[in-house]
This record gives structure tokens, sequence and C-alpha cells, in this order.
């Protein structure tokens, strides 16, 4: 069968550049809206929760007069609408102000914490869809079956037992009593002052710099958490790959394939999931920028010093300019994820792409 | 389709038998190096490490180990100081100046000699910084403009020190001990001041190096402070160019961990040598394990809560009374407490001095009904309490809230994080206030002071003691008798003004103070001759060894 090939027409060039500008221009009014909106609410937060920012810079115990003092350099006196100005100019060109916790500028910080929440939750992420859609496809092949029930409940668990009960569990048993993982943190400190760092992707630096015995003991260390993460998504992965699967499978072009004799093989892993996959990329694009914005729970019980854990603390201390970069940070992650899968959607999508 | 789904089990397996791979080959027992000692201890409230501005209780005790000063508390005898840096130091008859020798051989980590030009350039930046702890300098009457007079070098190895009234010298030498007077060295943070541009705040033209010794270090202690990351880890290493003894350690490491139960599992599995932060319940399951041991030292913490007298239903004497009968003193010092605490009373902490070894309330609710009768309030009242969300303050809250409504006072426990309600407390919008107060620095005049004085009790006072924030008219003749024992140079008569004192505020005051803080640590039984100490700028880490 062949389709005769059409020449694309001047017209036709001019329509797709067309739509090209449309998508950009989407994109732009999402990005700035989004920003937008992110600054206004968090600074407004900021603003109004019953804690003096001035105490988490000084603490406790100091004088009158250095409170008085600090206030008036920190800006506070001002008028609302002055400190947004201010805070909305700064933000634009970069520059979140500096972290009262930790004495850093913020986006230095953020450029330490965040390798360590993108390593876990890309290793999260890879652990959940490797195992999540095979087992999806699984449960929607032998729908019905003991399989699927143990699918089912296996994802039911994944779901509904905090997380952070299971990571504590599962520390103490892997970690208390079996000792097969290491200790919460990301690096034994042996390693800590004899491994310089790259990307701040510590598997990733190891293995580039050939330091196998780090590479292993940071294994030791992340495959715990991410293992968790990995079976949090999982459940969620594999659920949804099972619904669309079956969806898929009833349709009329697998009948067809299957009088043309192709097999089943062939049928459900070329032809169904192929056609699952579109809406299986948006939601494990979803539940990856989720993980990316760092799992505070997760992040905690295993002393991760990630992105999540740096975020909370702050927000602890009422130290607003790291919250508020952190949260930029995380807005800024979801747009380029969704960006990202509505451009993976049109490469596996023809139809989006032909308009 | 069976063939399909062979395959995918097979990936399943295999998946999993590379991962028991991977993990079987990991060592089966956890340790840290033998030149290591690694602390497991929460960290968090570390916000600088220049000890101009530093007025935390972890950077005290980093500090203290890894900074010089010119003298420092006596261990044995904390009513006492010793020299450090000092060789001898002498005091002039009218108690105005201060003349201290100092040791010839002593140098800073950098190689550089310490000099008494150093100790006075760390007076002038903490006084011209003027950041939190700066007061417990310029209480001595030194201010940006007359600190270079009143603290100055002689000679190279001879400083002296000038204060504008005669004091009690165990006051002065006391607050040299705090960290703020940690000598920094002039040379290297001279190298690292950053410009400013002076303002009506501020009327200097450079920060001191505060910016760069906030991360960074200039000292001559026994360890040298390597690294500090917030939440994370201190990392100290041995300072060679020390003048004393070296430590037999080549590293301390203090961990971050916020949780007394992930402490004790890693104390457990020997991934941290000392436990710092645990909980009654992991306290004592650390002391009955055989590889493990414990030790523990009162520190100066006070735990408390405070009426505030805005609230007219609080402000009435019986009814302040009454509360101090509404506590089950027992109870709490049995179990909430337990090996973290011991119940006191009084405002001075247990090694201070001027002590007052009496407890004399119990919980008696029958007395605490009368009391309130005679207030007329038999038929008792709705009040609140700002609760931090932390043990043992959230324990202890509750225990109040059943004690009182046995009196028929109903009690509302008001639930936030530490910022939140200390915001409350400070703005004086509170009812009750239950917290602890940890003495700036190791004199009884420190908690004397913001317990017993206000001297203007408007909305406006500019002195915000203790007794400001409960909205506390403090009798005129108790603040002056607080003062005159700053100036009292006998140290026994000193102590009996301060005992006086005590029984006055116990007797009749808003501050309900309940019991004094222990510090504990767990520690792996091959860790050895670590001790806590009387206060955290004691709690030294140099003289720890292992086997």
């Amino acid at each position: 069968m062949s389709i005769p090939q059409t020449v694309p027409t001047a017209g036709r060039t001019r329509a797709r550049a067309n739509g090209w500008a449309k998508s950009i221009l989407r994109f732009l009014v999402i990005i700035v809206t989004t920003y937008l909106g992110l600054l206004a609410v968090t600074f407004f937060i900021g603003r109004v929760i019953p804690i003096d920012p001035v105490l988490a810079v000084l603490g406790d115990r100091a004088p009158a007069h250095v409170v008085e003092r600090t206030r008036e350099l920190m800006g506070f006196n001002k008028p609302l609408y002055v400190q947004f100005f201010i805070y909305v100019q700064d933000a634009l060109t970069g520059n979140f102000g500096t972290s009262v916790l930790t004495t850093n500028p913020v986006m230095a910080d953020i450029r330490r914490v965040f390798p360590a929440t993108l390593e876990l939750a890309t290793l999260g992420t890879i652990i959940g869809s490797l195992f999540g859609v095979p087992l999806g496809v699984l449960a929607a092949v032998k729908r019905g079956s003991i399989a699927d029930q143990i699918v089912r409940v296996v994802g039911l668990v994944g779901y509904s037992v905090p997380i952070f009960w299971l990571a504590l569990l599962s520390l103490l048993f892997f970690y208390a009593k079996l000792r097969w993982v290491a200790y919460p943190g990301r690096i034994d400190i042996v390693y800590e002052y004899s491994f310089t760092p790259v990307t701040g992707l510590y598997l990733l630096d190891s293995f580039w710099q050939g330091q196998w015995d780090v590479f292993r003991d940071v294994f030791r260390h992340i495959i715990l958490p991410a293992g968790l993460l990995g079976y949090f998504s999982l459940a969620y992965i594999s659920r949804m790959t099972r619904s669309f699967m079956l969806n898929e499978l009833g349709q009329e072009y697998i009948v067809a394939a299957r009088a043309k004799g192709l097999s089943e093989t062939r049928i459900i892993w070329g032809h169904a999931l192929r056609n699952a996959a579109v809406p299986l990329v948006t939601v494990i694009a979803l539940s990856y920028a989720g993980l990316l914005e760092g799992s505070v729970l997760t992040e905690t019980v295993f002393a991760w010093p990630g992105l999540g854990l740096y975020i909370t603390n702050s927000l602890q201390n009422a130290d607003m300019n790291a919250v508020l970069g952190g949260t930029i940070v995380i807005g800024s992650v979801f747009i380029a994820i969704n960006i990202l899968s509505d451009l993976l959607y049109r490469t596996l999508d023809p139809r989006t792409r032909a308009r | 389709m069976m063939h399909s789904l062979n395959r995918h089990v097979r990936m399943l397996t295999a998946g999993a038998a590379m991962s028991l791979i991977l993990m079987a080959g990991a060592p089966a027992f956890a340790e840290t190096p033998a030149d290591t000692l690694v602390e497991g201890w929460a960290i968090d409230d570390i916000i600088t490490m220049d000890p101009g501005e530093a007025f935390e209780l972890s950077t005290a005790e980093v500090t203290a180990n890894t900074y010089s000063y010119l003298v420092r508390l006596d261990i044995n005898d904390t009513s006492k100081v010793v020299g450090d840096l000092a060789e001898s130091w002498t005091v002039s008859d009218d108690g105005l100046t201060y003349t201290f020798k100092l040791k010839p051989d002593a140098k800073f980590a950098s190689g550089n000699p310490v000099t008494a030009e150093d100790v006075a350039y760390s007076i002038e930046r903490v006084v011209k910084l003027d950041k939190s702890p700066a007061f417990i300098l310029t209480q001595f009457g030194l201010t940006g403009d007359n600190v270079a007079e009143k603290a100055r070098a002689t000679d190279a190895n001879t400083f002296t020190f000038t204060v504008d009234k005669g004091y009690a010298p165990s006051f002065v030498l006391n607050c040299l001990t705090a960290t703020v007077g940690a000598v920094v060295d002039k040379k290297l943070v001279l190298e690292h001041v950053a410009a400013v541009t002076p303002s009506a705040e501020y009327k200097y033209d450079n920060d001191f190096g505060n910016e760069w010794l906030k991360t960074n270090y200039a000292g001559s202690g026994a360890f040298k402070m390597r690294e500090w990351r917030a939440n994370e880890v201190v990392v100290m290493e041995r300072n060679d160019n020390y003048y004393g003894e070296k430590t037999p350690l080549a590293r301390v490491i203090y961990r971050h961990m916020k949780e007394s139960s992930g402490q004790r599992l890693a104390l457990e599995a020997g991934d941290i040598d000392v436990a710092r932060n645990l909980e009654p319940g992991d306290y004592d399951a650390v002391s009955k394990n055989a590889e493990l041991a414990t030790t523990n030292a009162p520190k100066g913490t006070v735990y408390y809560f405070s009426l505030n007298q805005k609230n007219a239903n609080l402000a009435k004497p019986e009814v302040a009374e009454a509360f101090k009968y509404l506590v089950d003193y027992d109870a709490i010092g049995s179990t909430l407490i337990k090996g973290i605490g011991e119940i006191h009373q009084s405002f001075l902490p247990k090694g201070v001095l001027g002590e007052l070894p009496e407890n004399p309330y119990k919980l008696d609710v029958a007395k605490a009904k009368e009391l309130l009768a005679k207030a007329g309030l038999a038929d008792g009242f709705s009040v609140t309490m700002d609760v931090r969300n932390t043990q043992p303050i959230t324990g202890i809250a509750e225990s109040i809230q059943q004690t009182l409504a046995q009196a028929n006072i109903k009690m509302e426990i008001i639930p936030g994080d530490g910022k939140q309600t200390l915001t409350k407390y400070r703005a004086r919008t509170h009812d009750i206030y239950i917290g602890q107060w940890g003495q700036d620095y190791f004199d009884p005049n420190s908690n004397a002071e913001t317990f017993t004085v206000n001297p203007d009790n408007s909305d406006e006072g500019k002195n915000k003691t203790l007794a400001w924030r409960n909205t506390w008219d403090v009798p005129k003749e108790w603040t002056e008798q607080s003062k005159a024992a700053l100036l009292e140079k006998d140290a026994a008569k000193r102590a009996e003004m301060y005992q006086d004192l005590q029984k006055k505020v116990l007797e009749k005051s808003p501050f309900v103070i309940i019991f004094q803080q222990t510090e504990v640590a767990g520690i792996r039984a091959n860790v050895k001759g670590f001790k806590l100490g009387p206060s955290f700028d004691t709690n030294y880490v140099f003289t720890v060894s292992k086997d």
C-alpha cells in the first residue's frame, strides 16, 4: 500500500510557521502569567505569616535596638507594595537575595540542593516507570486474574500508606536490621573529603571519575529513598497504564491487528502500548515533576539535602528569601516539564504534528 | 501471550537480582574512622560562625573548641575562671582596670603570632559591629567611640581593659568567657574585610570581616574549623599550631540530625560516635545497651511558664501563687523530663554563683483553690497558653492543662512553631507562654537581669527583658538589689544577694519555673574522655580519643 507523496506548497509552510508561532506565544503567555502569579502569591504569603522575619535573622536573644536596626536595614518598614516592587525587580535580574539560614545567596544554595533532588527524583521515576508500566500492562492484559489483583493491591498500598511511615519502616528493616543500605544522607563522611562533585549528581560524577568505591557508597545511600519514591510513583503509573491499556485493547484496530494475524506480543507492546503511551507521558511527567519539587517527607527521613528539605527548613525559620527562591524554581520545573511533555506528545502522536 | 509475560517476569527477576548483588557487596558493619569523631546533633540553630555575632548554643560549643579566649570557665569550679591566652591578670584597686599578660608563644592556626593587638581588635569589632551578643561587652560602658581607649594593647603581650564601674571582678571575667570573648586573627581578618558605605545605622566604612567570618575561621583553638554547611555539617580539624597539647583526634564532625530516634539508630549502627539529642525513651534504651555508654551534665537552661500581667485575672497576685501550686512537679520530673532535666524552681541554674537549692512548691490543688477563692475566682476562668510543638514542652503544657482543670481553670493550648510563639511573646500578646531561657553568659547577672529588671513597663520599653515581656512591673527595690549585686566584690556576699532575690521571685512573680535542663549524650564504648561541660562553652572535645 503506498500513499502518494504530497508536495508542500507555500501556503502549507506558512500555515505551519503560523502554528509554531502560535504555540510559542502560548508558551510565553503561560510562563509570564505563571511566574507573576507565583511571585505575588508567595510574596504576600511570606508577609502575612505570623512570624517576625527579623527574629529569624537574629534569634531570640537580640537586644531591642539591634532588632530595630535590622528591621530598618531589611526594608520591612517600607510600604508593602514598595517591598513587592523591589522584590519583583530583584527577581527579574535573578537576584533572590541571601538566605538567612545559610548566609549564602539563595541561588547558590539552590544550585547545591537541587542536584540532590534531581538525582533522587530521576532515579525514582526511572524505577517507577520501569516497573510500573509493565505491571500496568500485565494487569490490563490479564484483567481480573490473580496477577491483576496483586498489581492492584501493590498499587493501593503504595498509594494509601503514608510515605514517611514506609520510609521509617524500610529504614528500620534494610538499614538497622539487615544493614544492606547505608545510613541516611547522600554519602559517607569517609568519602566526603576525597570526592569532588562536578555536576552535583553524585552517581554520575563518581561514575565519570571512575571512583568505584564512591559510586557504590552513593548507590547504597540513594537506593532506598529512590526505591521508595519509585514505588510511590509505580503505584500511580501502573494504575494509569492499566486503564489506558484497557481503553486501547478495546479499540477496533486491535481486533483488526488480531485478524491480520499479528503476534500478541506485537499487538500489546507495539500497537496498544504505543497508543497508550501518549497520555502516559503526561502521567509520568507529572509524577516526575511532583518528585522534583522535593518530597519533603522522604528527604526529611533520609536526611537528604535536597530542595524539599531546604524549603521546609527555610519555612520553619521564616527565611522568606529562600522560600520564595525555592518556589520559583519549582514553578520553573513545572513549566519546563509541561513544555517538554507537550513536545514529546507531538513526537509520539502524529496527529498533533500535522496540525 | 505467555511468551510476553515470561519476558516480563524475567526482566523483573533480573532487576531484583542485580540490586541484591550490588547491595550484598556492602560491608557488614559501618564504623567511623579511628581518628575522627562523628557527633549526631541538631545544629540547625547556627546562623553564623562569626564569634562577634554568634549567640547560639551550637556555635558556642564550636567556637569554644576552635578559638582561644583570654580566660575560660574553670570546669571543675564554675564560680572561677582560668587563663587561656592570658598567663596572668591583675585588677586595679578601684576595680576599673584589668591588665592581662598574654602567653608569649601562642600562635593562630594561620601561623600568625597571637598579640595583644589581636585581643584589642577582637573586642573593637564586637563593639563596633554591635550585633546581638555585643551587649555582653558594651554593658561595661564600651562604645564605638571609646573602645580604642578602653580595650587596648599597651605592648605586644599586655592588654588592658577598662570598665565604667567597679564591678565584681567575677562578673567581668565571666563575661569574657562568652563567645564574644574569642580572639580573632587580626591580620587574617583584615585581608577579608568588605567595604561598607557608612550610614546612620552603621557609621564605619568596613564590616570588620563579618561577612567572611560568617562561614570562615580565624582562631587559635585546639581545633580549626574547616567547614560549616547550614543544616548539614560542621567539620573541625586538628590545629597543629595550637599552643597547648595537640588533640588526639584529627577531625571532629558534627552532623546535623534532628530526630532522637534517628540518632539512636545511627549510634547503635556505629555510623556516629556520639548522639546529642536523645529523648527520654531513646536515652533509656542507649543506657541499657552494652556497646554504648551515656553521660550527662546540668546546663544553664531553665524551663518556665509565665503569666502576662496584661490579663486582668493573671495579674492578681493570688492567681500567680495558685499557678505555682497547680503544677505536678513530681509527675513531670519522673516521666516527661526523666534523665533530661531535674525539677528546679528558682531562676539561677545549678552550678552558677548564688544558686538556691530550694524547691518549695508541690502540687496542692486545695491550697490553689483557696488562693483562687481569695482572688474572687472560685469558679475558675478561661485562659490560653502558647505552646511550641516540640517535646518536652508540649507534654508539660498538657500536664499543666490537666492540673489547672482540677482548680476549674480552663486552659486552651495554642500550638505553634517556635518562631511563631516567640513573635507573639515578644509582642506581649500572649496570656501564658511556656518556654525555656538559657543564660546569655555564665554569670548570675544574666538571669537576674532578665527576671528582675524592668525599668520601663510601657509597650515602648527599650529594655525588653522577660519581666518586660510579661508586663510585670518589678518592685523598684528588687531592680536596685539586682544592680547592687553587680558591684559587690565579695563573692560570698554577692551570692547571698542573689539568693535573697530568688526567694522574692519564687514567692511573688508571674514566673513559674519548672525544671533545669540536663544535657545528655549517648556515646559508643570505644570513645574515651568524652565529657559534657557545665555550659556549651565548655563542651570540649579536644581531649577525646578513640580506641
